[in-house]
């Protein structure tokens, strides 16, 4: 009894924790690229989630909406980053951009309430989502297992993107050295922009995966998500894409064994403490590069 | 002799007594709504002033002011109970709990700052947003102490019946929020004059650099941290005491992050900027309302818009104000009045000679 | 750098500002005497969440009771007067609720609040609104904050409060799951503290009980451990985005109980239309329930409510928030046109202190000058191939220690022209 408690919620706060991992790795893209955290992230995944929605309803088919959600993010995150992030680019304090990102959340969500009206949409998951069970043991279901390998998928390509092709060397080089790459003629700004579209892209597969264990499909869906990604994040060091894949799951399993064992309502309390402990401890984070820089 | 003036702590205290003037006549004119929201402009600007120290003075991120504000509210309502409840009039009582949410807050922002100190920009985000998230879902975690999401009741603070029986509630209000709160602004002004102000600026600047000119970084940091959080806590208990209700519901994350808005869209260099972000925050969804009520839409697509087209609007003023006015309102102000000093010179026939 | 002298520049400006606002609200006042009241006009307010995470679930409510009364206002309106009901949104936020309150009754002049919405939000305006003595009717919630007479004697309740709530599943469980394993999922408020202690006064004391926050919508480890503990029966006292939520995972987790859900939480179609595909795990739910349900085509009170839906609110789905809305409209109307030509805050006040009010409603509403609590009773509904519907008697109790025992008084008839008549 106690050991198949202690295995169920274990494998629930891992699934979880995947979703918030591929969430949390998104806002790192755009961190890595551009030093700004985008607090609108959740608000344009959950735009993208919408669009799929749409898409589903007129085609009958979840994965031309999953198609559309992950095409309309790139846009999106493209769009943001050209049309309104650019409007902080010339100030010099960075708290600008995140006041631009605030307001762009306060938009997103009200058109998509004009657009949608507030109530809770359904969404569909593309496998059952009835887990599986061996004897007593309740294992993860046929969309759990989808989840993870999608998110495992995503950081794969990711990884291979930016460690192996031309493109991704450019990417970092404008990220880390602006100057000195434009004078190797990289064009740092598409460079910056492509890394948006790329972040927004993997927010929305994220929305796509996240949204289902939600309530429901609704213009705040993701609001709570971003809260528990963005501790992800900074538990695993905002630079870090293997830290903040750790700090996910960490935070999934936390959220998960206190809501199991002690009761839902102290599972936000866990999370601080959580996120408190290994700050005191890592100021920077889980992993960390050898050097900082320093902004 | 015209700087001496400018900064001298004489004409601090003077302005300051002009301000209350003008609020004292304020009261006179305001009807009671536009007087009670003339009196949560106080309790706000506490906050604001508050989180413009911290992050305009001292480069300190803070998504968590709204929590502290909250930490003010609450202490307010236990600490009038530990009263049993006497009636404020009693104006001690006031006071006396005023202190204690202040002494709450400073102790509240000497922990937090003491786990911030360490940290930089997203981390330190990410730790506030973290109390920012906890301080409200406690009250329902500890519901026999704090009340659940119903919150606990505050005694209002009724006018002292020297003032007569028919005295205007809501100009007392002002009168009370304000007396409370142009003391505090002073002493934040003198603060922000002072060798600590300096400090705190330089470690903004260039932390190493003012390391080594002797400025104990770290003690700074916590110092400035524990003044705003007090300032903060001081504005939660003035709104609990105004709206006789501490409940979580009220210091949502969202109430955070709009005092962050607040103060940034009002300017971050200096405290003006902290009265404009009170007044924003006070004014605008009331403004955005009143936007909205210039359309009429046909009834089944009404509710859609009646709440979401402000807030719509709202964001996109954000967003055209960090692009007009980078350094905030109050930069704007400051340029609107030099370039009008400008003109109003350049129109004199002899510009400079009367400098003395 | 700062100079006192921008600080006080902002401040007179922030005066001057402040000061033509409140210049161009003048002159919005009426009628001296009665606030709200003209020879052909009355005033009403409310406050909703019509943006934030809670508009998802109520936003659709005021609109349906102001197009209840865009339908009177057609017909003549009450006693000649056309009734405007201005609707502020306060998503949800006790501090919204302060502000948009005060603005309508100390600027815009209201003559009464109707169906406030929210515990928390409407709770922390009593004290303002009954010491301007302002009627403050029908708070939406079963809360039991509404039903104190003394403290505040200008506030009314409608809904059934949770503790009855409870009693009346209490006393179904007793006789139809006779000997099962009951167990409770409840939200962390007085929702699932006062609805529980209802289940348990008539049941004793379930076996497992549970609560979530709505901060965390994960209720995998609730609904895991009762799956553990063998239950046979699960009370839920959820608002809809929990009932659905829990639904779902219990399929997922193949628990198959006898799910009993508390009305604010189980609507049909609000169910339906989260859950999509997946609206059949609804089938079986027993719930409860005291208006009309909309699948009672027949009803007369629905023929009414369609129709005006149809004409005055853009033909909107006509759901358990709309049949509420417009529930309260029709008990307002009765009431404005009770208090006589005459129409002042007291005469409001006695009328609906005299009770007897026939409506909507399938139980008794208890309004009298000593009880302020709504109605005292409810009937089950069971899902059943995808459509909600009434089974067996309708059941009165109070919050105390009265019995559950059936009431079987039949509802009137909505008169034909779908507006209360005089006398």
């Amino acid at each position: 009894m106690l050991l198949e408690r202690f295995v169920f919620l274990t494998l629930d706060g891992l699934a979880r924790g995947t979703a918030y991992a591929a969430f949390a790795l998104a806002l790192v893209l755009i961190w890595r690229a551009a030093r700004v955290v985008n607090f609108a992230q959740g608000a344009m995944a959950v735009a993208c989630v919408y669009v799929a929605h749409s898409v589903t309803a007129a085609t009958g088919s979840y994965w031309a909406g999953f198609g559309a959600a992950v095409a309309s993010g790139l846009v999106l995150g493209a769009a943001v980053d050209f049309c309104v992030m650019r409007l902080a680019a010339g100030t010099a304090s960075h708290l600008n951009s995140v006041i631009i990102a605030l307001g762009l959340v306060l938009i997103i969500q009200a058109v998509l309430g004009i657009a949608y009206g507030n109530e809770y949409l359904p969404t569909p998951a593309p496998f059952d989502r009835t887990a599986i069970t061996v004897g007593e043991f309740v294992l993860l279901s046929p969309f759990d297992l989808f989840v993870i390998g999608t998110v495992a998928a995503a950081v794969a390509a990711l990884a291979w993107l930016f460690g192996r092709t031309p493109v991704g060397l450019r990417m970092r080089a404008g990220a880390f050295a602006p100057e000195v790459s434009r004078l190797l003629g990289v064009n740092v700004g598409g460079m910056l922009t492509l890394g948006w579209a790329l972040a927004a892209g993997l927010g929305a597969i994220a929305g796509m995966l996240v949204v289902p264990t939600e309530l429901a499909l609704h213009p705040h869906a993701m609001d709570l998500v971003f809260v528990a990604s963005f501790t992800a994040a900074v538990i695993g060091g905002l630079d870090s894409p293997p830290g903040v894949v750790v700090g996910g799951l960490a935070v999934g399993l936390t959220l998960s064994y206190v809501s199991g064992y002690l009761g839902g309502d102290l599972s936000p309390l866990a999370t601080l403490l959580l996120l408190l402990a290994v700050l005191l401890v890592r100021p920077e984070g889980l992993i960390t590069r050898a050097k900082v820089r320093r902004v | 002799m015209n700087m001496l003036l400018r900064t001298s702590p004489l004409r601090r205290v003077l302005l300051t007594a002009l301000a209350a003037l003008l609020v004292l006549i304020a009261s006179q004119v305001l009807d009671p709504f536009r007087n009670f929201q003339f009196a949560t402009i106080a309790a706000y600007l506490c906050a604001t002033a508050g989180l413009t120290v911290l992050t305009g003075l001292n480069g300190q991120l803070s998504l968590g002011h709204g929590a502290l504000m909250a930490s003010g509210a609450y202490s307010v309502a236990l600490i009038q109970d530990a009263f049993g409840g006497r009636r404020l009039a009693a104006g001690w009582i006031l006071v006396v709990t005023l202190l204690g949410a202040l002494a709450v807050g400073v102790a509240a922002g000497a922990v937090i700052g003491l786990a911030a100190a360490r940290l930089q920009g997203p981390h330190l985000a990410g730790l506030t947003l973290g109390v920012a998230v906890i301080v409200p879902s406690l009250a329902t975690t500890f519901d026999a102490l704090f009340g659940g999401e119903q919150g606990l009741p505050v005694q209002a603070a009724q006018p002292p019946l020297a003032l007569g029986a028919t005295f205007p509630y809501e100009r007392w209000q002002v009168w009370l929020a304000w007396t409370i709160t142009l003391p505090t602004i002073l002493l934040l002004t003198n603060l922000v004059h002072s060798r600590l102000g300096r400090d705190m600026r330089a470690v903004r600047d260039h932390e190493v650099a003012a390391s080594l000119s002797g400025i104990d970084v770290a003690r700074t940091r916590v110092v400035t941290f524990t003044v705003s959080a007090g300032c903060a806590a001081l504005g939660g208990a003035l709104l609990a005491v105004l709206t006789q209700v501490a409940s979580p519901g009220s210091y949502p994350l969202t109430l955070s992050v709009f005092l962050l808005m607040a103060v940034v869209i009002g300017g971050l260099d200096s405290l003006t900027g902290a009265i404009w972000g009170a007044l924003l925050l006070v004014a605008l969804p009331d403004l955005a309302q009143s936007v909205t009520g210039l359309f009429s839409f046909p009834p089944g697509e009404a509710q859609r818009w009646e709440g979401n087209l402000p807030t719509a609007a709202f964001g996109l003023m954000l967003i055209t104000v960090m692009a007009v006015a980078p350094t905030g309102v109050s930069g704007l102000q400051r340029r609107v009045v030099r370039a009008a000093a400008d003109r109003w010179r350049a129109r004199r026939p002899n510009p400079g000679a009367e400098t003395p | 750098m700062l100079t006192v002298r921008r600080v006080s520049a902002a401040a007179a400006a922030a005066l001057i500002l402040v000061g033509t606002a409140a210049c161009g609200a003048d002159g919005s006042g009426g009628s001296a005497a009665v606030p709200g009241v003209t020879d052909t006009e009355v005033v009403v307010g409310t406050h909703t969440p019509l943006t934030g995470p809670a508009a998802a679930g109520y936003s659709t409510i005021a609109p349906a009771t102001r197009a209840y009364f865009d339908y009177v206002n057609a017909q003549g309106g009450v006693h000649g007067r056309k009734i405007t009901y201005k609707i502020k949104d306060d998503g949800y936020n006790p501090a919204n609720t302060q502000q948009v309150v005060r603005q309508l009754v100390l600027q815009d002049r209201v003559f009464a609040i109707l169906n406030g919405l929210g515990t928390p939000t409407h709770t922390s305006v009593l004290d303002f609104l009954n010491s301007n003595r302002v009627p403050d009717l029908f708070p939406a919630s079963g809360t039991r904050n509404w039903d104190q007479p003394t403290k505040y004697p200008n506030t009314f309740a409608f809904q059934p409060d949770y503790v009855v709530e409870g009693k009346v599943l209490g006393a179904h469980i007793k006789s139809q799951y006779q000997g099962q394993k009951v167990c409770f999922l409840g939200q962390e408020d007085d929702f699932g503290r006062d609805g529980l202690a209802g289940l348990e006064k008539v049941l004793g004391a379930v076996a497992v009980k549970r609560t979530y926050v709505t901060s965390n919508t994960n209720v995998e480890p609730q609904i895991s451990s009762f799956k553990q503990e063998g239950c046979q029966v699960v009370v839920l006292a959820t608002i809809p985005g929990f009932t659905a939520r829990s639904l779902s995972v219990a399929k997922q987790l193949s628990f198959t109980p006898s799910f009993l859900v508390f009305n604010t939480g189980g609507d049909y179609q609000t169910l339906a239309k989260q859950l999509g595909a997946d609206a059949k795990l609804t089938e079986g739910l027993v719930g409860l329930n005291y208006l009309p349900l909309y699948t009672e085509t027949a009803d007369p009170w629905i023929q009414l409510f369609t129709k005006v839906n149809k004409e005055y609110n853009g033909g909107a789905p006509l759901d358990g928030n709309a049949i509420f809305g417009m529930s309260i409209g029709y008990l307002f109307v009765q009431e404005l046109l009770a208090a006589g030509r005459d129409l002042t805050r007291e005469s409001l006040i006695k009328a609906v202190e005299r009770g007897g009010y026939q409506g909507p409603g399938l139980a008794p509403l208890r309004h009298s000058p000593t009880d302020h609590s709504g109605y005292g009773g409810e009937r089950f509904t069971r899902v059943t191939n995808g459509v909600q519907a009434y089974f067996g008697p309708t059941y009165q109790t109070d919050e105390a220690d009265a019995p559950v025992t059936e009431y079987d008084t039949p509802r009137a008839a909505p008169p034909a022209n779908g507006i209360p008549q005089a006398g």
